[in-house]
């Protein structure tokens, strides 16, 4: 007898579909829920927690979760300390992450991650219908159709949260031969082994990082140079420090710059011929062992059929400011795939959205986007007095999460108009106030300049005329002190009129 | 897999890399991120600060001053160096006219850039002086 299948959202018509169960999805469902926006979820996996299900490989996070800070934890203060936990609105829904972690490290393990992910789904109520796998995307009428293994679904707007997981590997000749990253076996299978890893990001020195413990030797190559000044204030520092190190006093790792022309197979192995980038000349690799670490991409499926343009080598869907395709209207992302919406790139500074610190709040900007765009659910703006303005944003610039997660990124915006008065219009796109905002108002961000100095920048908007201020840093980045209230006073006035 | 491929041959096509080798060229692709504006967005913005270079890959954008457009540019062209070379903020708003498909130069990496790779400097300093010449020749 058939099973009766007791799973939420059969097939159907919604007004948002969500594909996705891992923390874009889990948190923008989250949102639209909060908002009152019905929705479906579906996601191919048969449990929350998207690519924390097995990666990272050596099972440990690169991004901090502070159980003790200098704000109580649960607090919106505290979101700063705890870049992984996803956002609830209610008590036993909040730091998740943080309850798990048995503290060896300030950042936690990948199995510590996923129960903080899976606790979030299951007590804030996040309803998912898993092992449904959508197949195929087509536009109808006013909306979308996405075929899945279960059905269709059709829907006005669709929230892509597949993340950036499927392996993708450079077109050289011969790397076909070469496992992914994601076949990387266990750092003690490589023990006197002769390693080359084809790459030299994230992924690439995570697992050189594991195995210098045990291979002879491990060579990373691409033609990219490791910009040494740049990872000094990178999140990913924690997994290049050990192999280049190594590298820098010349211990035996090698961080090769060099374009690789092919891949021979040996019988002990691989020859990898390449020419350096740096320093020019051809150089030829011998080694036991090859593994491409050549990055992922979105699983796009037929989105770029359907018209959905891409960037990083199509890797990545491009969007706008507000996380919807630059190219097909209507549909939208979530979760790691929104880094594409690179915001101002102040100072060459790109956006944390690559990461759940960052994409946390991007999804629930875009599900107050979604409900306002296509729902007509307007924000609730607050009323501010005259007085309180100042005092706001000075301590929204010192503890506001978003502002700090995502510098230059996501700006507080406080409305000045003369006759209605100060109203809090909330956290937004920095692009997108300085591009599509009207009236006058004005926005706060924390920014941070090539020299890695952190500084409140303010942004006046009067009429048509923008106009950018900076703070100075303050070492303690404690910005409610008089001459940082000075300052956001004269604007405030100025946008009074 | 054919897209790294592409990048690295559109980049060949550039004048700006045309004396690039092909390693340099791979180097370039993987070093600096593409960026697809939708038409109608800034990309550079008048009077804002720490901005950075682009150079477009595909689509028109047009050179917008104080509201009123003065030039397109097209495939190949780049905008954003003076101001990260002089360090002012840009003096007009650059606007995408098409979809746009640019290559970012980050503006803090774009002197060691053009210091490490001579060839790209002596073709942008080629470029800023035919738009310097078409500018004299607009004067007199």
């Amino acid at each position: 007898m058939a099973e009766l299948d007791e799973r939420p959202f059969p097939p159907g018509e919604y007004p948002v579909v969500v594909v996705g169960s891992g923390p874009g999805g889990l948190q923008t469902s989250y949102c639209l829920k909060r908002l009152g926006i019905e929705h479906a979820v579906v996601s191919q996996d048969d449990s929350p927690g998207g690519m924390f299900r097995k990666w990272p490989i050596y099972q440990r996070l690169l991004s901090w979760t502070k159980p003790d800070a200098p704000v109580e934890r649960g607090t919106r203060a505290y979101e700063w300390y705890d870049h992984n936990s996803l956002l609830g609105e209610e008590t036993g829904e909040q730091a998740l992450v943080a309850e798990f972690m048995d503290r060896t490290w300030m950042v936690p393990s990948r199995p510590e991650m996923e129960q903080g992910l899976a606790a979030f789904a299951d007590r804030a109520g996040v309803a998912v219908r898993y092992g449904c796998r959508w197949e195929s995307t087509r536009q109808e009428d006013d909306g979308f159709v996405l075929v899945t293994s279960d059905g269709a679904y059709r829907c006005k707007a669709a929230v892509f949260a597949i993340g950036v997981t499927d392996p993708m590997k450079m077109p050289i000749p011969g790397i076909e031969d070469v496992p992914h990253y994601v076949e990387t076996g266990r750092p003690r299978d490589y023990e006197g082994k002769r390693v080359v890893v084809i790459g030299k990001r994230n992924s690439g020195f995570e697992i050189a990082d594991g195995m210098v413990p045990w291979a002879r030797q491990v060579l990373l190559v691409s033609p990219r140079p490791v910009a040494a000044d740049v990872l000094a204030t990178s999140t990913v520092r924690v997994r290049y420090l050990q192999p280049y190190e190594d590298h820098s006093w010349g211990g035996g790792t090698f961080a090769l710059d060099a374009a690789i022309e092919r891949i021979e197979r040996t019988s002990g192995g691989y020859r990898i011929v390449a020419n350096g980038t740096t320093y020019p000349g051809a150089l030829e690799l011998e080694a036991d062992v090859a593994i491409a670490a050549t990055g992922f991409r979105t699983p796009l499926l037929d989105l770029p059929d359907l018209g959905c343009s891409t960037v990083k080598q199509g890797a990545l869907p491009a969007q706008t400011h507000h996380w919807e395709s630059a190219t097909v209207p209507g549909i939208y992302f979530a979760g790691n795939a929104t880094q594409a919406a690179a915001g101002l790139r102040k100072h060459g500074v790109g956006s944390a959205s690559a990461a759940v610190s960052g994409f946390r709040y991007n999804a629930r900007l875009l599900a107050a986007h979604i409900a306002a765009k296509h729902f007509g659910h307007a924000a609730p703006r607050r009323g501010l007095g005259r007085d309180e303005v100042v005092p706001f944003l000075t301590a929204e610039l010192t503890r506001a999460p978003e502002l700090w997660t995502q510098k230059s990124y996501l700006a507080r915006v406080v409305g000045l108009d003369s006759e209605a008065g100060p109203t809090d219009e909330g956290i937004q796109p920095l692009a997108a106030f300085l591009d599509e905002g009207e009236g006058n108002a004005l926005a706060v961000a924390v920014e941070m300049d090539d020299q890695a100095r952190i500084y409140p920048a303010l942004y006046l908007r009067v009429g048509e005329e923008l106009h950018e201020d900076h703070c100075p840093p303050q070492p303690l980045h404690d910005f409610e002190t008089d001459g940082y209230r000075a300052q956001l006073e004269d604007l405030v006035k100025r946008g009074l009129g | 897999m054919s897209v790294d491929a592409d990048i690295v041959s559109t980049l060949a096509g550039l004048r700006l890399f045309s004396d690039l080798d092909r390693p340099e060229l791979e180097e370039v692709a993987h070093t600096f991120d593409e960026e697809v504006i939708p038409a109608g967005q800034r990309v550079l913005r008048q009077g804002l600060s720490g901005s950075n270079v682009y150079v477009i890959l595909e689509g028109e954008a047009g050179l917008v001053l104080n509201g009123e457009e003065r030039a397109t540019l097209q495939r190949g062209e780049f905008f954003g160096e003076l101001s990260v070379l002089l360090g002012e903020p840009p003096t007009s708003d650059i606007v995408a006219k098409t979809t746009l498909r640019c290559l970012v130069i980050p503006g803090p990496q774009l002197r060691g850039f053009l210091l490490a790779h001579p060839e790209v400097m002596l073709q942008m300093l080629l470029s800023v002086m035919w738009r310097l010449r078409t500018t004299l020749a607009w004067l007199s």
